[in-house]
């Protein structure tokens, strides 16, 4: 029998069909995988199921029967339970808090030994590793996110959904998640497992939805597909998943970081070079260390310590101007607050920090015909999609958002690229794109300090790797020296031991 | 000895606005609401007090009328925040205009004067006889009022209801992750609702405090800042019933000085001064120590 069975869901938000008449099937018992895009309707869809929104139109049955979700609650009544992207966990409460929050047995008092056997029979039944007792924010991710499936457990879920639940895991962290979701699978729940990555979903699933654009583009089993026809369904024409490197001409270094203390609690300083024509990764879980360094050579946050060579010259202590000027072109993290502003128009986001350039300034006015000239020559370079330079920044699709910075920020001959996170939040399309661009770059002998969370990204691109944990260096090497399995274990904070540190 | 005991009585004394202005903070802001306006909550409760008490005969019926019409003005000012969604710290600073103006204005209506009502019936301090003679602890039952009882029962009531029963686990974590919260199906908003009622109604009581335990008539403003150092203690106290207590303690060492050192030759205006000095610098050194809710301000639909 059907776990679940949506029909003709349909759900609009403003003029966007985000599900287009959506009918998504899963069985009892199966590990289903809802593949898209960002921004195709699967958190939209999942997000419906578990009551958060309500559908305009459509129907659901859940094993059979129909139902009527209005709220998280009916969700739960119905067996379903739901770990979202963005944990739902109340950081300074304690694991058995968090678990118990909302459904906690007993009358009004709390009674912690009642709750602790409750939860650490649900534990050990299912074989989680967990103290109880640990304050949530003391947890690493992996172990948050098993904080969350346990909840859906304790509330009696059997459908469980995960939305994106890889997306901030290392590799051994999904090998143990896999593992997990498999025993829970042997013991009669269902999984629906919302992801854009391809390589997970034919490792895990029993069967496959695709989605693209609010609509069901595919339904198959996994053992009869692969990733190729998957990737082409998922973006609606063929691509190449793999981008291949050339060869490397590494020149003089342009970037040198010496001594530099990230974290407070780092008990070791940093010090990394980069030279022209190279791209040196920074891999990691988001935390150890990366928004600082990325602050701490771009000038947000001061250097107390060490020192910052940009193609000799010290800039420890100059401000971001200062060391823009020097030949630093950067991509930010985080877009939105540190790239872009939102209702300027393009044209204006374009000028952002460069409005110093001679051609952009005429008598202390800012000179628009040279400007919109550069920003649409960068604009039609990236193939960015823009109804016309006048309009919000704001109003592109991240891709088309990502191509306008690049493009500001390269167009300026840096020699050296600070580039964060470049493809966080983006569509195959313009991640292909990005990556394009930064090889290109380092072709044309940039330096690029390449820092992400994609552990593939990193491995595609960088032809030196250095991992980042707890503040520290924990593992420095060339490229294809390693498998990803043994980044993953330096990620989480296995010594280098002696090898090219 | 006895000098002791009139100095901690005048601190005791001192300290009940104060500490119940921490405890509506505390309330209010465990949940995530910015709150303000705890002057002009305690502004409007001095003059309910007072005007209720006018026209009943009776300082307690004031009292109750106080918390009663606090609690209304929680209510509002919950609305204000919650269902209009208007920016809370905005909210804040209106309600604390307003209560100025509005008793102002109803002060005229009522007794036809500025600046003061006529004297009504109000709460006299008593003293334990034989009680009041123990060392330290004699502070307690020396000329106090019954509202430094209430205000240690409402201490006490408020802690456990956070720290032992699952509704307070609950309001604790919408303060840090109400989004949390509300997918574990627990009505967010209806917490906070009540919250600010609650947070109101003890902020009229400490208005009454003021209006009719240390007086027995309303004067435009008479709060004087105390709600604002309630809410410094709120943040000294690290947001917690029993901190609330303790820094309001401290506060009221503060200002129970004041009135000692009007012998010594030191301008009364610096003496004046003294509470508010020593608000600004607590909040100077502790206030960035201690972690607050990591969701004030923040709403869920």
């Amino acid at each position: 029998m059907e776990a679940i069975k949506m029909t003709g869901i349909v759900k609009c938000f403003g003029r966007v069909r985000a599900n287009d008449g959506i009918d998504f099937t899963v069985n009892e018992q199966e590990i289903h995988c809802l593949l898209g895009e960002n921004g195709t309707g699967k958190s939209t869809l999942m997000n419906i199921l578990f009551g958060l929104y309500h559908q305009d139109e459509g129907e659901i049955f859940i094993h059979g029967k129909k139902a009527a979700i209005s709220n998280p609650n009916d969700a739960y009544e119905l067996g379903i339970g739901m770990v979202h992207q963005h944990f739902m966990l109340v950081n300074q409460l304690t694991v058995l808090e968090n678990i118990i929050m909302g459904k906690e047995p007993g009358g009004l008092f709390l009674n912690k030994k009642k709750c602790e056997e409750q939860v650490s029979g649900l534990v050990e039944k299912f074989g989680f590793k967990i103290n109880l007792q640990e304050k949530v924010e003391n947890l690493s991710v992996g172990m948050r996110q098993r904080v969350e499936i346990l909840k859906t457990l304790y509330r009696g879920a059997d459908i469980v959904i995960l939305d994106e639940p890889t997306a901030v895991l290392t590799p051994q962290e999904v090998d143990e998640l896999f593992k997990i979701l498999r025993q829970l699978k042997k013991d009669g729940k269902t999984i629906v497992f919302i992801t854009h990555k391809l390589n997970e979903t034919m490792a895990l699933s029993d069967r496959i939805t695709v989605l693209r654009k609010g609509k069901v583009v595919c339904r198959c089993n996994t053992s009869e597909t692969d990733e190729k026809e998957l990737a082409a369904k998922m973006v609606g024409r063929s691509v190449e998943t793999v981008i291949t490197k050339k060869g490397q001409i590494r020149g003089g270094v342009v970037m040198e970081l010496k001594n530099v203390r990230l974290l407070k609690k780092a008990q070791e300083t940093v010090s990394l070079t980069v030279h022209a024509g190279e791209i040196l990764g920074i891999a990691g879980v988001d935390g150890n260390g990366q928004q600082e360094l990325e602050a701490l050579i771009i000038g947000n946050k001061k250097m107390k310590e060490g020192s910052l060579l940009i193609n000799g010259t010290e800039a420890r202590k100059m401000s971001v101007k200062e060391r823009k000027k020097l030949g630093i072109g950067y991509i930010p993290s985080d877009r939105h607050k540190n790239a872009m502003i939102a209702d300027f128009s393009i044209a204006e986001n374009f000028l952002l920090g460069y409005q110093d350039k001679p051609q952009y300034n005429s008598h202390g006015f800012i000179n628009y015909a040279n400007l919109r000239k550069d920003a649409q020559e960068q604009a039609d370079r990236f193939e960015t999609k823009l109804a016309g330079l006048d309009q919000p920044i704001g109003q592109l699709s991240g891709g088309n958002q990502q191509k306008i910075i690049l493009g500001r920020e390269t167009s300026h001959d840096p020699s050296f690229m600070l580039v964060a996170q470049p493809v966080r939040g983006l569509d195959i399309g313009a991640i292909e794109k990005v990556h394009r661009t930064l090889l290109e770059l380092k072709e044309q002998g940039k330096a690029i300090l390449l820092i992400s969370a994609e552990l593939s990204d990193i491995m595609n691109l960088s032809d030196r790797i250095a991992v980042l944990y707890e503040g520290r260096v924990s593992a420095l090497f060339e490229n294809g020296e390693y498998t990803k399995e043994e980044i993953g274990l330096f990620m989480t904070g296995k010594s280098a031991g002696g090898k090219n540190s | 000895m006895a000098d002791i005991n009139n100095f901690l009585a005048l601190m005791l004394q001192l300290s009940v606005p104060i500490v119940l202005g921490a405890l509506c903070g505390t309330i209010a802001e465990r949940g995530g609401i910015i709150l303000l306006g705890v002057e002009g909550l305690m502004l409007i409760g001095a003059f309910a007090g007072v005007a209720g008490s006018f026209f009943t005969g009776s300082a307690f019926a004031g009292a109750v009328i106080s918390v009663l019409a606090g609690a209304f003005a929680g209510w509002l000012y919950a609305l204000f925040c919650l269902k209009w969604k208007a920016q809370q710290s905005v909210v804040g600073v209106g309600i604390n205009l307003f209560a100025s103006g509005i008793t102002a204005v109803m002060l005229k209506a009522i007794w036809h004067t500025e600046g003061m009502s006529d004297s009504v019936e109000a709460f006299s301090s008593f003293t334990v006889p034989g009680l009041s003679k123990i060392p330290v602890i004699g502070a307690l039952f020396y000329e106090q009022s019954p509202y430094l009882y209430l205000m240690i029962l409402i201490t006490a009531a408020a802690w456990i209801l956070f720290y032992r029963t699952k509704y307070g686990l609950r309001y604790r974590a919408i303060g840090d992750q109400p989004y949390a919260v509300q997918t574990c199906g627990v009505p967010v908003n209806r917490y906070r609702y009540i919250a600010m009622m609650a947070s109101g109604a003890i902020a009229g009581l400490a208005g009454s405090y003021l209006s009719l335990a240390q007086n027995n008539l309303f004067v435009t403003d008479m709060v004087a800042g105390r709600g604002f150092m309630g809410l410094a203690a709120n943040i000294f106290g690290g947001w917690n019933p029993i901190g609330s207590l303790g820094a309001g303690m401290v506060f009221a060492v503060a200002q129970a000085t004041r009135f000692y050192l009007t012998d010594f030759e030191i301008p009364s205006q610096i003496v004046q001064m003294l509470p508010y000095v020593v608000t600004l610098l607590i909040l100077l050194f502790v206030g960035k120590r201690v972690k607050g809710p990591e969701a004030l301000g923040k709403l869920v639909d």
